[in-house]
């Protein structure tokens, strides 16, 4: 399932970094951050998709304390 | 401004009004003895220090502990914190605050253009209003339509998907889309597109697709993943960014201990290495390039021009070969009267009347354009509405036709000569790219005079006569049409337009083997672009550099084969993106090149000891001021109809 939210983040280096560590989570397909857009998009699987939009979010923060998704 | 910005702001107005007080303080020696003490010097400058730089301290922090060094943050907070330890208070608080004022300004700056940009983007519909079978209406999610589904469109509402007209009748605005502003008409079997925003009347239609493969879906998704992918100058500021930032670090290193060892003044030779900190941060290059590229991708999308990434502008900026299609591309596809000449003792006029009213009843494309031109020539003659009496179509050589008392024979030579029209002087004409029409009259059984030949031929397109010298001032090498068609049509267009190269009677798959030929022509580091109507030639645009498809507005095929989709039919839009192009890259360049001079300038005078530490802020946040305020100027590229 790809789902899109809207989100917070303060640079294109900042959004890199984020959208790195988001794509190593297990069961997350494709992660993207788009910084000029302030999108957030995950593709992850579907039965666990609400657990992993949780972690993707906590490691975002924990890299970028900026780092915030609306849900 | 976002609430986050204000707070900010906020936050380093306070900080400026105590630092700028804290200076007057000690510039004036007011209160000499309290400032002169080291420590409470120390405390008070530390105040505005932290107000504004906890965040940067935290991040510096954070990427330490994440191995992720060498970003921004850490430059500032080494340099400010190593100008603590030799006792420039001011100056380090100094560095701080100004490095959050620039800071702030690009988030500004970044907020506003993201603003214009997606305010122009803004086309995606909210809902839709589904018709149950019992005529009950109910407002659903776009994305709960499915195909076959009843809507009705409102006046004034944004069409939610692709669909087709069932009943009711109003113009339809496309300019979201298009750029274009003329409206376009919608009735009973139109095809309308998503995000396309519904005039005066109200509409009923049916849905031809989902939301999910609507139009407007399938642009905001290009829109977005346009500036993912990366041209290369973006990528070369990342790598740049990358290798540059430890260098500086190492190098300031080498400046606080090298000669520290030699001359033993730790403390100066420290400073300056802290300045050169300053100096070296790269947000200047790294936020201005890519925000430069944003504008640019905007500016196109805001006149009907979508670039699927940034990679295709850098491409466009270094055009050499055009190669386009004709038919549909370069000429509308469509016929028109040429050339009118008359026999010897017939008037002009009564044989383009004669063949008009002739053709009254006929609707082949021949006909009309021969319709079309009396309207033009003579609109008295043409409202009289004359039709013949009796028209007999000889199929594959025109027709006879009873009009107005007479007998005329409109059509090509076999016509003429199977009821012996004596032919005896055919005019011939240099246009070999026309369909030839003859006229004749039959006066009795036997007796027949020949009115003279009216040439007709494909229409070339309004706009095709300006794109060619457009082109060339773009710094266009050379323009190539392919095409189709028999060559003496093919070379009559290409004439006429000023083409330089002309490949006809082509199959679609050597038009392929063709532009290959023309992409090794290509010089080294210069790209080629194939502009066709994207229907059906899907593997020529997806071959050449850069694929441009025309007038796809609402072809899949088109925006999913094509590099850059222009939204209307208008051929002078590419010479106007090829300008966007050129315009983001030379400022992209600008904006490079003044931040290196800058920084390396004022690094070897920081080095040196003659730029002290305000000179450092300047080139850091001074020059990433200017160069986004440079990248803005795209952005702001009016938009033109």
């Amino acid at each position: 399932m790809k789902k899109k939210f809207k989100c917070e983040i303060d640079c294109a280096n900042c959004a890199a970094k984020v959208e790195e560590a988001v794509k190593k989570i297990d069961g997350v397909n494709d992660a993207k951050v788009n910084f000029m857009l302030q999108k957030f998009t995950l593709d992850a699987d579907d039965e666990r998709f609400d657990e992993i939009l949780k972690e993707a979010v906590e490691t975002g923060k924990k890299i970028e304390p900026d780092f915030s998704v609306e849900m | 401004m976002s609430p986050k910005l204000k707070s900010e702001m906020k936050k380093i107005a306070v900080a400026l009004v105590i630092f700028f007080a804290l200076m007057i303080v000690e510039k004036s020696g007011a209160a000499a003895p309290v400032m002169e003490n080291r420590l409470i010097n120390l405390i008070l400058y530390l105040i505005p220090y932290l107000i504004v730089g906890y965040p940067v301290l935290r991040k510096a922090f954070l990427g330490i502990r994440n191995r992720q060094l060498f970003d921004e943050s850490f430059l500032m907070t080494l340099a400010s914190l190593g100008a603590f330890v030799t006792g420039q208070n001011e100056e380090a608080a100094a560095v701080m605050l100004f490095y959050q004022v620039g800071e702030w300004f690009q988030s500004y700056a970044v907020g506003r253009s993201r603003e214009s940009i997606t305010e122009l983007m803004n086309i995606a519909p909210e809902f839709a209003n589904l018709e149950h079978e019992d005529g009950s209406v109910e407002t659903i999610d776009p994305d709960d339509v499915e195909e076959g589904n009843i809507l009705v469109i409102r006046p004034g509402e944004k069409i939610p998907v692709d669909s087709v007209v069932i009943s009711g009748e109003s113009m339809i605005n496309t300019a979201a889309l298009t750029g274009e502003s003329v409206p376009r008409s919608a009735r009973p079997g139109t095809e309308v597109i998503s995000g396309c925003i519904n005039g005066e009347g109200l509409l009923r239609v049916r849905a031809q697709k989902d939301f999910e493969d609507s139009t407007v879906t399938k642009i905001l998704e290009m829109v977005e993943t346009a500036s993912e992918k990366k041209s290369h100058t973006e990528n070369f500021i990342t790598r740049f960014a990358r290798y540059y930032t430890p260098i500086v670090v190492c190098a300031a290193l080498a400046l606080a201990i090298i000669p520290s060892l030699i001359t033993g003044k730790w403390l100066t030779w420290i400073y300056r290495a802290c300045t050169f900190l300053v100096i070296s941060c790269p947000c200047a290059l790294v936020i201005s390039v890519p925000l430069a590229f944003f504008g640019g991708i905007g500016a196109a999308s805001k006149n009907g021009m979508l670039v699927k990434g940034s990679n295709y502008l850098e491409l466009l900026d270094r055009l050499d070969t055009i190669v386009s299609d004709k038919t549909g591309t370069l000429t509308e596809g469509c016929f028109r009267v040429t050339e009118v000449i008359p026999a010897e003792g017939v008037d002009r006029m009564e044989l383009l009347r004669c063949a008009a009213y002739a053709e009254g009843l006929s609707t082949h494309p021949i006909a009309v354009s021969i319709h079309e031109e009396l309207e033009r020539m003579d609109p008295e003659a043409a409202a009289k509405g004359i039709v013949p009496e009796d028209t007999d179509n000889v199929s594959g050589q025109g027709l006879i036709s009873k009009v107005d008392g007479r007998t005329i024979l409109v059509g090509n030579e076999k016509l003429l000569k199977s009821h012996s029209v004596p032919l005896t002087e055919i005019p011939t004409s240099g246009n070999e790219a026309a369909t030839v029409c003859y006229v004749a009259e039959l006066i009795s059984e036997k007796e027949s005079r020949f009115l003279g030949t009216i040439y007709i031929s494909d229409k070339v397109k309004e706009n095709a006569l300006r794109f060619v010298p457009a082109m060339k001032r773009a710094g266009v090498r050379k323009i190539v049409m392919l095409t189709g068609d028999r060559s003496s049509v093919a070379d009559a267009v290409a004439k006429e337009l000023g083409i330089d190269e002309t490949y006809s009677e082509l199959l679609p798959q050597d038009k392929v083997a063709r532009v290959e030929e023309l992409l090794r022509e290509v010089p080294e580091g210069k790209s080629l672009a194939f502009i066709g109507d994207g229907i059906n030639d899907a593997p020529v645009l997806t071959r050449a550099d850069i694929g441009i498809a025309m007038g796809s507005m609402g072809s899949d095929a088109a925006i999913e084969a094509a590099d850059v989709v222009i939204m209307d039919d208008d051929l002078m839009r590419i010479p106007q993106v090829t300008k966007i192009a050129h315009g983001t890259l030379s400022i992209s360049k600008e904006n490079i090149v003044f931040a290196l001079a800058v920084k390396i300038l004022i690094l070897i005078l920081g080095a040196l000891g003659i730029a002290n530490m305000w000179a450092a802020v300047f080139a850091d946040v001074g020059v990433a001021v200017l160069c986004i305020l440079n990248s803005m100027r795209l952005i702001t590229i009016k938009k033109t109809i």
